[in-house]
């Protein structure tokens, strides 16, 4: 069961290279906390999952990098070479020299079909190394130009190729005092595009992540190196090997699977997912739970607080909306750790407020003709609209 | 070597004698440092690199002082244009006249120069707005530019005349120039003469004066340290020359060198120009210079970042802070990271007021390699309604002259030039004016939400 991993623009690239390196430290970690069966039984899964072997041994991420401009992949192939741990595969990066300029436009209508062939071929002929395919797992930036604009691109071919393989997108919410202007353009364009055809968003917020290494983790002087290091931390242990079924010492279980493709009853929304990937337990309202326990003592550990159904929508019983998945091989030299993807009204705020402020700038047409000049036009815009706006009134009403 | 081009062209008229660059290594733009300390270091191998300039005057003084100095290893007589005569500061000369005469000349050695390059990205202009050949060459330029490569961006940097500017006809040339400017450039930054001077004195005080009991480490100066040759009388146009550069350079920075958050040139036009009239962006600089204590605490750092807001690190004269932003672009270089960024954003954006459509418009990135002599830089980028006051001083000046008809047959005497050709060039600038009116009178308004689609569910 193997994932392949899409890296698009300057943070996908930056991110993918720190969740490789964090699933091969974990998966190389001497203190599994199990018996030495268990543990390559683990080592095994994860290698399979993420990695594929070469000749000489070392492994090499399932991955295939893209971006617009060549300094970051650049960067992204050496360091990952350098480590002498695991690589990237030679050719596995596609890469251009102009970049695309923050402009979704310009990555959506222009990079996109200009380069479809090429990186379409690169990602088929990493599909081609796996024996059995998991689904695609996408990183991408929503306020830049490439991750966000190229990404939603090629995550609409994945879904016209593949469509019987899961897409999950890793979506970075930018810091709402700005990194880029058209931010919050770039952003609802991509949200619109990403909800018609992938299967999931797992949304991190730089905010979120920001305060994790100021209160949580104490650090004085936060780089994007620090950030992305906590955010494949947690990538790493939701993705990292299960039991697939309760008391089965089997890791089969596909991590992208996260099977909360609930339809509400009452309206004819297509089915979607969005989840928010925390350590906290939130009182909104949540559609869906997934806890995942690693470590020591995690058949023992209570979870009745999970399965209170004042948590959950009322067309949901908690039996079915909540979900636990456990293993006793300890993630990363933490005797205990505990994961939780939710599917909540978690990001019904930020969401909200993506939406308002994209929209104000609409209403004076502030910077729509950097869009319009490479095709996308003020109706664009506005179904872009119209479906958060939906998906906005859906949330508040779960 | 040299995988993106960005064309360097410089209209040289007595403004910018020299434009001293800074050597910071390989990369698209090339600039090379001249400091007087280091010049047995700097043995130059230029010919390994080649530099995408077009150095253009109507008069030989100046280009041929360039061929002689420091910098004659890296520019080559192919890529020169020049007369004999000058423009006799008449911009219908540069522009009419000259504009015609060389159109050819200059395609030729722009196409040839562009086949060098991978993916040409952009151009940079470089020129003075008051004379006759920057100002008229130039802007014939620019519309050439965009005729023969429409899709490259123009950046133009525009030296403005200053109030008590020698040359009379300043007025006539600027105006005529700021219509090209509004209509074929993608974004312009203005500087003016008399903000750069100011600058410098500032700098002699702080080093003469020893006041701080500490030293200024010499080659950390924005302005240079070879010998800004300070005569009482006149203006030292090398150092102030040399801040205009390093403006250039950290501009391109993020383009150049590694960094956890780049910014390619296209992003800067992305970001800030909401509208297409609207593309002139006021830029400050700091540090200015560095003192000799290399560990700079916290403090020093957000000191850099406040100064970069206030009136006296401008590059023109204006005031961001007492006017309105539309959007504001920090290019921060060396060892700053996204938190500093932030806690920086966070403490000044209080005392600055932003148009209502965009409260956060922040544009940032980080590059990891500072400049030479610096821990750590800062290039702040305005799109600001404080550069009315210019353009309307501009204008001022140009009724007072045009009033009286004062030389205006030297204009006129030239073929394609007519009364009408004034009257649209101050009309492209009044409507210009007027937009940074009617965006002014929001200044004091309060903070309206527009009303939300409502959705049936």
């Amino acid at each position: 069961m193997s994932i392949v991993t899409v890296q698009l623009g300057q943070c996908g690239n930056q991110i993918g290279f720190e969740v490789f390196d964090a699933l091969y430290t974990d998966s190389h970690c001497p203190q599994g906390l199990c018996s030495k069966r268990e543990n390559e039984a683990y080592q095994a899964s994860c290698k399979e999952r993420f990695f594929s072997e070469e000749e000489n041994g070392v492994p090499v991420a399932r991955a295939v990098l893209v971006d617009m401009e060549p300094k970051v992949t650049n960067q992204t192939l050496s360091k990952a070479a350098q480590s002498g741990r695991w690589k990237y595969g030679q050719h596995s990066c596609f890469c251009q020299k102009q970049g695309s300029g923050n402009n979704w436009a310009y990555g959506y209508s222009v990079h996109g079909p200009r380069h479809e062939e090429s990186i379409m071929n690169l990602i088929q002929k990493e599909v081609e190394k796996c024996d059995s395919l998991s689904g695609f797992f996408i990183i991408m930036s929503m306020a830049g130009g490439t991750g966000s604009g190229l990404g939603a691109f090629v995550t609409q071919n994945l879904q016209d190729q593949y469509s019987n393989s899961l897409k999950m997108n890793q979506i970075i919410w930018p810091y709402g005092t700005g990194e880029v202007i058209v931010q919050n353009y770039n952003s609802i364009l991509t949200l619109s595009h990403l909800y018609r055809s992938s299967d999931a968003l797992l949304v991190h917020e730089n905010d979120a992540l920001h305060k994790i290494c100021a209160k949580l983790m104490n650090i004085k002087q936060i780089s994007f190196s620090d950030i992305n290091q906590v955010l494949a931390h947690q990538l790493g242990s939701v993705f990292q090997p299960t039991y697939s079924v309760e008391g089965s010492c089997h890791y089969r279980r596909n991590p992208l699977g996260i099977d909360w493709q609930v339809r509400p009853p009452l309206s004819g929304l297509p089915t979607l997912g969005k989840a928010s990937l925390n350590r906290g337990l939130h009182f909104n309202m949540s559609i869906a739970n997934l806890v995942i326990l690693r470590g020591k003592d995690v058949h023992s550990a209570d979870l009745g607080g999970f399965k209170d159904s004042a948590l959950y929508t009322s067309w949901l019983e908690p039996i079915n909306a909540f979900n636990v998945w456990k293993t006793q091989r300890a993630f990363s030299k933490y005797e205990k750790s505990a994961a939780l993807v939710s599917n909540s009204q978690f990001l019904l705020k930020p969401l909200d407020t993506i939406v308002g402020k994209a929209w104000n700038m609409f209403a004076s047409k502030a910077y729509i003709h950097q869009y319009t000049k490479f095709g996308i036009e003020e109706e664009d815009f506005l179904d872009s609209f119209t479906l958060l706006e939906q998906v906005v009134a859906s949330y508040c009403n779960v | 070597m040299i995988t993106k081009g960005a064309f360097l062209i410089l209209s040289l008229k007595h403004v910018l004698m020299q434009v001293n660059f800074s050597f910071e290594g390989n990369g698209t733009f090339l600039c090379i440092s001249y400091y007087s300390q280091y010049k047995a270091q700097i043995q130059p191998r230029y010919s390994e690199y080649h530099n995408h300039a077009v150095l253009i005057d109507m008069e030989e003084g100046v280009v041929n002082e360039i061929l002689q100095g420091p910098l004659r290893d890296v520019f080559d007589s192919k890529q020169l244009i020049t007369d004999i005569s000058g423009s006799g500061n008449n911009w219908a000369v540069g522009h009419k006249v000259f504009g015609s005469l060389y159109q050819e000349q200059i395609l030729e050695k722009l196409r040839k120069s562009a086949e060098h390059c991978d993916c040409l990205q952009c151009f940079f202009i470089i020129h003075s707005m008051g004379g006759g050949t920057g100002s008229g060459l130039g802007t014939f330029l620019l519309k050439l530019l965009e005729d023969e490569f429409p899709e490259v961006y123009r950046f133009v940097t525009s030296v403005y005349p200053s109030g008590e500017d020698d040359v009379i006809t300043s007025p006539y040339n600027s105006i005529l120039a700021m219509k090209e400017l509004n209509e074929h450039a993608d974004c312009v930054l203005p500087i003016d003469n008399q903000s750069l001077f100011d600058i410098i004195s500032k700098i002699d005080l702080m080093v003469n004066s020893g006041k701080l009991g500490t030293t200024i480490k010499p080659k950390s100066l924005v302005t240079s340290s070879a010998g800004a040759v300070k005569k009482r009388h006149q203006k030292p146009f090398d150092a102030m020359n040399n801040i205009v550069a390093n403006l250039l350079l950290n501009l391109t920075s993020s383009a150049r060198f590694e960094g956890s958050l780049n910014m390619d040139l296209n992003e800067i036009s992305m970001n800030l120009v909401p509208f297409p009239q609207l593309h002139y962006l006021v830029s400050s600089l700091t540090p200015l210079y560095t003192l000799a204590d290399v560990n700079i605490p916290t403090r020093r750092l957000d000191q850099m970042f406040s100064d970069a807001f206030s009136k006296d690190h401008q590059l023109i004269r204006a005031d961001p802070k007492h006017s309105l932003y539309l959007a504001c672009a920090l290019m921060v270089r060396g060892n700053v990271q996204v938190s500093d960024l932030r806690r920086n954003i966070e403490r000044l954006k209080p005392s600055l007021q932003f148009v209502s459509w965009n409260q956060e418009g922040w544009k940032t990135s980080l590059c990891s390699v500072p400049p030479v002599g610096h821990s750590h830089s800062l290039l702040a980028l305005a799109n600001n309604t404080c550069v009315k006051p210019t353009f309307m001083e501009l204008k001022e000046r140009f009724m007072r002259l045009y009033k009286k008809k004062a030389h205006l047959h030297h204009y006129l005497q030239i073929e394609g030039m007519e009364e009408s050709s004034f009257m649209e060039a101050v009309s492209s600038l009044s409507g210009l004016i007027e937009e940074y009116n009617q965006l002014d009178a929001t200044k004091s308004m309060p903070v309206e939400d527009f009303p939300r689609l409502s959705i049936a569910v």
